[in-house]
């Protein structure tokens, strides 16, 4: 097991490093630059500032300028934000996106893995079609449309929340992001825990199960869930990677000091240094969250885990 | 004297996209303590679904009417609390497929030990215990080993072995087998029905075994029940079944078995036509577009049962002819 991390860690420096390389070119073929904002510089100092951000050398020799700080541990300093070094700023929003994200997989894990269980066994009832219509609609509703709706009505109407910002982390503050992330995530798992629990409740061992005289509480834990769950494992990959990128919209739209707002903010101002070190963090949580969905394959299934030997 | 499992006129009937499908109709049998019935058919004919609708285990859309009585108790309409406390105790199942009939996520010792803890209430060690003699007993080699094992670490003989070892934990009075050794090779399925045998003759459990092998019901069975279609067209001892079949069915299937004596080279015979569909079965006999000896009288109705005396009957209008 532990030649199976060692193997799928050293593959991801392949991958950060192909991201890493996509993502800076594509960076400086688009148009514009980060200094355009700034009104009426007079060319020569233009021309000062642009050698000393290394922006006047070919692109090529500015990709290994900034590949060999990098594998430093320098990310470099950020073109907008002049005080602040890019590792600076991913420290400050790093923790806020990963409390907000982190909380939002576990509420989407819980919430949706009871609403799901909770259908599959009440199958065709009153309570598995309302689930189910819940479901369509948080799937189809996306979350840059809840937030704002959810932050007028609890916000601003009903006054119970407040309608933005972040107050360290006070829960108060993080009810409506939460909810508006999780609630698509919610949605998906729901339906992936129904399907899967219906498919095993048909199966073969569970008549086994059933003609041991097992009750119906002890057939579900015991040979029910961990085989129905592992479809949802599956997804646990792409849900991070959903809460992860719809976490940039949401900490715009709630003005919260997460990681995601400096991405945006440093997309539209051209700060390269900033986009690069946040795409790279990203890329490199992604992997290991991948990782973790695949350990917690293995737990739940042991056929994979002997395969992973 | 009451018959260890009596079923009189059970239906069972699913729902499906296409209308109501009967899959066994008007079924009567009768197990008494320590024999062994064999249900003979072919797939469809409804073997299996008989059985599974006896211990309440038959699909979502699927529903038995009729009786089914255990030691004179009805138990097909049963409240789920009172059939568990017979299911896995007093009557056990072994499935056919080990490999899907075997939870995948599961140790087999878990899966065996549970029944003992819900039917006797032991304890781990004691039901650890208990479970590595059974497991001894169906000739698992190193059963302290494969307790840990998880069902794919097993050959399809031995995940057998661990259904009838499972089934046969808390020593039920009544032993159902649908199809125990159908996906075995030859020399797995003769040790499998060899166990079967031995446990019949030691602990005195009846069997109900479920195949569409004659030689497997030649070797070890008192009883036989040949289905067609979801009927039964003929029951008696294993002897009037070999030795003088009634049924048009019976003789076709009997001689359909392949034999070492007389000629060796020639085609088997074979029932000419297939199994007809459930869901449009032709009025009169279902067997009639395939039987040979058809007449007017058997697409005009559906024959019953005739008794021949000591227990043998067969359905068909031209018993005579037979």
């Amino acid at each position: 097991m532990s030649a199976f991390i060692l193997r799928r860690l050293l593959i991801a420096i392949p991958t950060i490093l192909l991201i890493a390389t996509a993502s800076f070119f594509l960076m400086h073929s688009a148009p514009g630059g980060p200094f355009d904002a700034e009104a009426d510089l007079e060319p020569e100092v233009l021309e000062n500032i642009r050698a000393a951000y290394n922006l006047d050398k070919p692109v090529i020799e500015q990709f290994r300028i900034y590949v060999s700080n990098a594998l430093r541990g320098d990310l470099g300093p950020s073109l907008v934000y002049k005080d602040f070094s890019v590792t600076e700023l991913v420290a400050i929003g790093l923790p806020v996106s990963v409390k907000l994200g982190a909380t939002a997989m576990l509420v989407a894990l819980l919430l949706g893995g009871f609403a799901g269980i909770i259908a599959a066994l009440r199958q065709n009832q009153f309570i598995d079609h309302a689930v189910m219509a819940m479901a369509m609609t948080g799937i189809a509703i996306p979350s840059f449309v809840i937030a704002p709706i959810l932050a007028l009505f609890f916000g601003l109407y009903l006054k119970l929340l407040p309608v933005a910002g972040w107050n360290d982390g006070a829960w108060q503050n993080m009810v409506l992001p939460v909810v508006a992330l999780s609630l698509p995530q919610v949605a998906i798992i729901a339906r992936l825990v129904r399907g899967g629990m219906l498919e095993v409740m048909r199966s073969n061992f569970v008549r086994t199960a059933r003609a041991k005289g097992l009750p119906e509480s002890q057939v579900v834990i015991h040979h029910v869930l961990q085989s129905a769950l592992i479809p949802l494992v599956g997804y646990l990959g792409p849900a991070l990677a959903g809460i992860m990128t719809g976490s940039l919209v949401i900490e715009l739209i709630f003005n919260l000091p997460g990681v995601g707002r400096y991405f945006i903010q440093g997309a539209l101002n051209r700060d390269y240094p900033l986009v690069m070190g946040v795409v790279i963090i990203y890329a490199a949580m992604i992997i290991v969250l991948n990782l973790l969905a695949d350990l917690a394959y293995a737990a739940l299934d042991p056929r994979v885990r002997r395969a992973y030997r | 004297m009451t018959a260890l499992l009596d079923c009189e006129h059970l239906e069972v009937r699913f729902r499906t996209e296409d209308g109501e499908v009967c899959a066994v109709n008007d079924l009567n049998l009768e197990v008494q303590p320590g024999e062994c019935l064999g249900i003979v058919g072919e797939s469809g004919s409804g073997k299996s679904q008989s059985v599974l609708a006896m211990l309440g285990l038959l699909a979502g859309n699927g529903t038995a009417t009729g009786s089914v009585r255990y030691r004179g108790r009805d138990i097909l309409n049963l409240p789920r609390k009172e059939l568990d406390q017979l299911r896995g105790d007093r009557l056990a199942m072994v499935f056919q497929d080990a490999l899907s009939g075997l939870t995948p996520t599961m140790r087999i010792g878990e899966q065996l030990t549970e029944s003992l803890a819900r039917h006797r209430g032991l304890s781990r060690a004691a039901a650890k215990a208990k479970v590595l003699e059974i497991l001894e007993i169906v000739k698992i080699p190193a059963p302290a080993t494969r307790y840990n094992a998880y069902p794919f670490e097993l050959s399809g003989g031995m995940r057998q072995r661990v259904m009838i070892a499972m089934a046969m934990l808390c020593q039920p009075e009544l032993l159902i087998c649908d199809e125990p050794t159908t996906a075995l090779d030859v020399t797995v399925q003769a040790q499998i029905l060899r166990l079967l045998d031995g446990l019949k003759r030691h602990t005195g459990t009846a069997i109900i075994l479920i195949t569409h092998d004659l030689g497997v019901v030649a070797g070890l069975c008192d009883k036989v029940l040949i289905m067609y279609a979801g009927r039964a067209v003929e029951t008696g001892t294993a002897h009037d079944i070999f030795n003088n079949p009634r049924h048009p069915y019976t003789v076709g299937l009997l001689r359909s078995v392949p034999s070492l004596r007389g000629d060796t080279t020639a085609d088997l015979p074979t029932i000419p036509g297939q199994p007809p569909n459930l869901e449009v079965l032709p009025p009169g006999c279902a067997f009639a577009p395939r039987c040979g000896q058809a007449i007017a009288a058997c697409q005009a109705s559906a024959p019953a049962m005739l008794s021949m005396g000591s227990g043998h009957a067969a359905a068909c209008h031209r018993i005579d002819a037979a």
